[in-house]
């Protein structure tokens, strides 16, 4: 470099050694400064921000927490209004959960609870042992399981339970269960009879698709209940329970068929190429090497679509069936619970439980998304 | 004549003629790409296709595994003539080997997957025995350390060999390879020319667009010059590169080799 400034050729003579990233300013203070005011604006947001948290938090906190009335009954709820009444969920609790469902029957429900928590952990656990078995455990034996068990079968000494006692968060269990179960297969036959080469195929998942995708969940709730008997003889008509089962998965499994079709796009045509050339038939190809990246692709958007379902069996109400929000919202017209903050306790305790559950399955699919990155497909 | 044809795949004695493609022509929309194409592929050939681009080259490659179908003409690929019946399709895509210019590998698959995929689910080989397998041609393309890698883990050059491995892992007699380094560096290019010419030495019926032409004087049994969707001219290479017949395939030559 010495050899003047005019010089356009040049050799190196010592190789540069990798040299250690510059340490990044460290501690609170200076991450503080880096990311909450680091300029006029992010102050102003910042300031803002807290302003808003100061303002909104401590009545909540004082509602809820400090106020509260934690011990007694509906008379000290009555006495002190200021303050959340959670005893109403302690006495409500067992109805929340499992509706009218006979008492004496309840163990039925419990078991079914832990046997379909011990598939979705089986099933979901990606380092879990014959995830084969799971999927054979939770899609085949685990439906048969909870139909006896729920339902009952005299034949093994156990009383059948109509479906009309049914209610609480077994409900929205239920119905989210069967929705998802059903949507995800259903929901990829229809995107591939929409990429379909024959026209009738292709037409009548596109008819379905739409049909479904254009009317509000509600309305299919309701053609699934009011109509169907209409058209069915009394006697012949499904039970109301399983009218509901019908209508959400019919609907999500038209969501989700635009979901796996977006997937599907995804994948190159490459991709499908390379399989045809290697002889792998239709299915195949789909089930090996198609599926199998398209679902990747679009699985932050199928657990998206599972988590509006999730909060859509809310719906079900609308055709007569006690779900979980369904179950606080009759136990808040007990004219024994009528303080004015049972219902805004007992919602609290419904957005609690929904949150639970739908940050769990976001937070599994973040799980999956970062594991799947990392086993090297980008 | 190919009423009975065995469809397996297996046939122990095969035809002399590998690929027989007979008055072929196929329109994209109303664009004419293939015109009457006419040419026969002996058992063993080692055949180089070349030519300006969008002369049809690949679309008649991927005719032959019938990756593409036309409207007009037959192919009859190791004594099985190649009509709409999907398991005259299957057959033939068991029997004719692929490799890619964008490698196409699967991306969601280790290297030993992709190779072993085929194997194990077209033609049902027990899943030790298919990995056995893979890792001979792994061997033979010299990545068998890759085997449990990803393939974004891969450069190019190592990608299109596992590509190739993948492709020989279903045992086929025909290998077509379409423009199988032009999605390569420069430096990547030697190593997948290299396997090729392995290849070729082993005897197996080869069909492959490029525009290598060191390759093709190396290895090719003929040279077939594509232009327009019609075949210009075939030729050994000695005399292709050397006394060029057809006017725009000079035009061409001069073009590649400068």
């Amino acid at each position: 470099m010495t050899a003047g400034a005019q010089s356009l050729s040049y050799l190196r003579q010592a190789p540069a050694p990798p040299l250690p990233p510059p340490a990044e300013r460290a501690g609170v203070i200076g991450w503080l400064r880096a990311n909450l005011f680091s300029g006029a604006a992010n102050t102003t947001l910042t300031l803002i921000c807290i302003a808003f948290i100061a303002w909104a938090v401590p009545p909540l906190l004082r509602f809820y927490l400090f106020d509260a009335v934690w011990s007694g009954g509906d008379r000290a709820c009555q006495a002190s209004p200021a303050g959340a009444c959670w005893p109403f969920v302690r006495v409500w609790l067992s109805y929340f959960v499992y509706g009218f469902y006979p008492s004496a029957e309840r163990w039925r429900v419990d078991l079914f609870f832990l046997a379909l928590a011990f598939g979705i952990v089986w099933l979901l656990r990606l380092s879990a042992p014959r995830r084969d078995l799971a999927a054979l455990y939770f899609f085949v034996l685990l439906p048969i399981l909870s139909f006896v068990l729920l339902h009952g079968a005299p034949a093994l000494g156990l009383a059948v339970v109509p479906t009309a006692l049914w209610g609480g968060v077994l409900v929205t269990v239920v119905v989210a269960t069967v929705g998802m179960v059903f949507s995800l297969p259903l929901g990829i036959l229809l995107a591939l009879a929409r990429r379909s080469e024959l026209p009738v195929v292709r037409a009548a998942a596109v008819g379905f698709i739409e049909f479904v995708r254009g009317v509000p969940l509600i309305t299919v709730l309701f053609m699934a209940s009011v109509m169907l008997p209409l058209f069915v003889p009394e006697r012949l008509a499904p039970d109301k329970l399983l009218r509901a089962l019908i209508g959400v998965a019919m609907f999500a499994s038209a969501y989700m068929a635009e979901v796996v079709r977006g997937g599907l796009a995804a994948v190159p045509r490459g991709q499908y190429e390379a399989a045809r050339a290697l002889g792998l038939t239709y299915w195949r190809m789909m089930g090996l090497v198609i599926l199998p990246q398209a679902l990747r692709a679009t699985l932050p958007n199928i657990v998206n679509t599972f988590i509006g379902l999730f909060k859509d069996t809310t719906l079900v109400f609308i055709v007569g069936l006690f779900d979980f929000l369904r179950t606080v919202e009759a136990a808040r017209n007990d004219p024994n619970w009528a303080a004015p903050s049972t219902g805004l306790t007992g919602y609290a305790f419904a957005a609690l439980f929904y949150f639970v559950c739908c940050y769990g399955m976001s937070r599994y699919a973040g799980t999956v998304e970062t594991r799947l990155s990392r086993a090297g497909r980008r | 004549m190919d009423e009975n044809a065995d469809l397996s795949g297996a046939a122990p004695a095969l035809p002399d003629v590998a690929v027989e493609v007979v008055g072929l022509n196929k329109w994209f929309g109303d664009f004419h790409v293939l015109r009457d194409i006419n040419l026969k592929v002996a058992r063993g050939e080692r055949i180089v296709i070349c030519g300006p681009s969008g002369g049809g080259k690949s679309t008649l490659l991927r005719c032959i595994n019938r990756l593409e179908d036309w409207q007009r003409g037959r192919i009859v690929v190791d004594g099985v003539e190649l009509t709409d019946d999907p398991k005259r399709i299957l057959a033939v895509r068991r029997d004719v080997g692929m490799v890619f210019q964008q490698f196409n590998l699967f991306p969601h698959l280790t290297v030993l997957e992709n190779c072993t995929l085929a194997p194990i689910w077209v033609r049902h080989m027990p899943k030790r025995e298919a990995e056995a397998l893979a890792m001979t041609y792994l061997n033979r393309v010299r990545i068998p350390e890759q085997a449990d890698k990803y393939p974004a883990r891969l450069s190019g050059g190592q990608q299109q060999r596992v590509a190739i491995a993948r492709a020989l892992c279903m045992n086929p007699n025909i290998m077509l390879f379409d423009e199988p380094t032009s999605a390569l560096d420069p430096e990547m290019v030697k190593e997948v020319l290299d396997t090729m010419i392995e290849l070729a030495a082993d005897g197996i019926t080869m069909l492959v667009v490029s525009h290598e032409m060191g390759f093709a004087r190396q290895v090719a049994d003929r040279v077939i010059f594509m232009d327009d969707g019609q075949i210009v001219e075939i030729n050994a290479p000695q005399e292709f590169f050397a006394h060029p017949q057809h006017e725009r395939a000079r035009l061409f030559l001069r073009q590649v080799l400068r």
